[in-house]
């Protein structure tokens, strides 16, 4: 062997390391989560079993997961088309205008996506409450446009930023009104930063639990993550169940994850770190 | 008189191309739908948790009105040993989480910048991204699973060591080590992929020269990386720090708060007084306390990082 192969050995050890203990906890789940309840209580710890998919089947059919599922994506799909319908437009204004409180109106944009969830949840819940939404996704999608919307605005603006100013001024002279010149030539090109901005807040309003556990608290109404949740409120923790529906929950996000790797740390600090 | 002057100007300019009057109204009306949405569902709230504030609210009792209580919710709120127990806890919380999670990242960051194969760099930068996009609901899911007393894989790698089982979920100090652990696994990747950015700002040129001059990398980490690292070491301190106050989820699956107060952590604290005691005056004013705090937060957070930046 010669030295500089010598010398890999430690890095490929450490690179190892690093990536088991991010992975081992999921992979421990996802064991967890075809296994029977007796190989989880094992001791010690069962590493080669015959694996089932019963728990799978059960949380799914039995427990409501399917629907809760359902729900997650439904509320998902709606936060993330309401904010680009707000926010692209509004990336847009930001990215190729020069007009008075620009800078100000972007600040204000961002600024909503540092705000507490706690704050904003007490007044959502007594406003639903009024206005008797309690357990409708309506409220829920609204709630999440404080992240969902600074998410949209600050990628498109940077998007739209970028594309050369001759092109709207070559379509305006064609004749072209505002209208033709956003959707047919500006909303195209921008689709890059609009997808990433789709992925992004998929996930994060995927994740949430604080706002959709008061906003919709009911069986038939409530989300993923508040359905698993409820399962460990039993008497008996069903944990093989538990862990199908933690594994249901977060393979599509670390799909996603995997797939925006690039831009997730960007996504999460809106941009302050490169 | 001016009126008339304006009418006679605006039926004398020709409607169809007019530059200036694009420039001047025409991003109003792109902007105008997300504002719109964004003062209902982000201002309005904070205003009317403001109101909640100085009104006596309490969920269970509603119908008996919602009187004007002068400060007396902020009085509460600032005696109450809950409350600011809740904050001292998430101050030693952030205290304890932050060191480590540089430290640990600053380590992996310099591996990962230094390491001999680019394509081990990248498996490894796209692995780091899977536990922070994780659902913090699975996160502290599979916290009770392998932080369990009587099958917890924790207890069975200690118990090899020699060391007896740890009622890990059931004890108060050791319920905060094990919410602790789980923030550090999930976050580190965070601060680590942020200071591998920082590092790679270090200029090719200068960082060869460096080798050359020294091998102990203590000595180039000290004088040549770490001023590059500081921007990067200053945005996951802000980011963590605003985290760790909004930090819900993941605690209140594991531990629920408990056992007793002992993981209770700041907005865990106030959404049981709003939710659970009904109180929601007071958690009103406790929520609006921590806004001010938040706002000095973003405050910073702005000023240091979008000082420069145009969109």
């Amino acid at each position: 062997m010669n030295a500089r192969a010598v010398a890999a050995v430690p890095v490929v050890v450490i690179g190892l390391l690093i990536i088991i203990v991010a992975l081992f906890p999921v992979y421990w789940m996802m064991a967890a989560s075809v296994k029977t309840d007796n190989q989880i209580f094992a001791i010690p710890p069962v590493w080669v079993f015959q694996p089932t998919f019963e728990h799978y089947r059960h949380v799914l059919a039995d427990l409501g997961m399917a629907s809760a599922l359902l729900h997650s994506l439904g509320v998902g799909l709606a936060t993330t088309a309401l904010a680009i319908v707000l926010g692209v437009p509004a990336g847009y204004a930001i990215g190729r205008f020069r007009f008075k409180w620009r800078r100000d109106v972007w600040f204000w944009f961002i600024s909503n996506y540092m705000m507490i969830p706690v704050i904003l949840i007490i007044p959502y819940f007594l406003i639903a409450r009024t206005l008797h939404l309690i357990n409708s996704p309506v409220m829920l999608v609204l709630a999440y446009q404080t992240f969902a919307v600074p998410l949209v605005v600050w990628l498109t603006a940077d998007q739209f930023s970028s594309v050369p100013k001759a092109l709207d001024e070559a379509a305006m002279i064609d004749g072209a009104g505002e209208a033709t010149i956003f959707f047919r030539i500006m909303v195209p090109l921008a689709v890059p930063g609009i997808a990433v901005a789709a992925i992004l807040s998929m996930i994060f309003s995927w994740n949430e639990l604080l706002y959709a556990m008061i906003l919709t608290p009911s069986d038939e109404t409530r989300t993923a993550p508040v359905t698993a949740l409820s399962f460990l409120g039993g008497y008996a923790i069903p944990w093989g169940d538990l862990m199908a529906a933690g594994s249901l929950i977060v393979l599509p996000v670390i799909v996603f994850a995997v797939l925006v790797s690039r831009y997730l740390v960007r996504g999460l600090t809106l941009g302050a770190v490169k | 008189m001016l009126a008339e002057q304006r009418t006679v100007q605006a039926a004398l300019t020709v409607p169809a191309v007019n530059p200036n009057r694009r420039r001047a109204l025409t991003p109003w009306f792109f902007l105008l739908p997300g504002i719109v949405v964004l003062l209902a569902v982000g201002i309005y709230p904070v205003i009317y948790a403001l109101w909640a504030s100085f009104h006596k609210v309490d969920l269970a009792m509603l119908a008996a009105g919602t009187p004007f209580n002068g400060g007396q919710n902020y009085i509460l709120a600032f005696f109450n040993s809950l409350f600011t127990g809740a904050v001292e806890r998430s101050l030693v919380f952030l205290a304890i989480s932050m060191p480590l999670e540089l430290g640990i990242g600053v380590l992996l960051a310099l591996y990962l910048h230094g390491t001999l194969f680019p394509k081990l760099l990248g498996v490894v930068r796209v692995i780091l991204v899977i536990p922070m996009a994780m659902t913090p609901v699975v996160v502290g899911l599979i916290g009770t699973l392998v932080f369990n007393n009587q099958f917890g894989l924790v207890n069975y790698i200690i118990g090899v060591a020699g060391v007896p089982p740890v009622d890990w979920l059931g004890n108060s100090l050791m319920a905060f080590v094990a919410t602790l652990a789980l923030q550090i696994w999930q976050w580190t990747p965070f601060v680590t992929l942020i200071l591998v950015a920082s590092l790679s700002t270090v200029p090719p040129e200068i960082e060869e020269a460096t080798v050359l001059e020294t091998d102990s990398w203590l000595k180039r980490l000290q004088y040549v990386q770490l001023p590059y690292l500081l921007p990067g070491i200053t945005a996951a301190l802000i980011f963590q720090t605003a985290w760790i106050v909004k930090l819900f989820d993941m605690v209140y699956t594991l531990t629920g708060g408990g056992p007793g107060v002992s993981t209770e952590l700041v907005s865990i604290y106030i959404e049981r007084n709003a939710f659970r005691a009904f109180d929601i005056g007071t958690a009103a004013a406790q929520s609006v306390i921590l806004l001010i705090l938040t706002i000095m937060l973003s405050n910073l957070y702005i000023r240091y990082f979008y000082r420069e930046a145009e969109a």
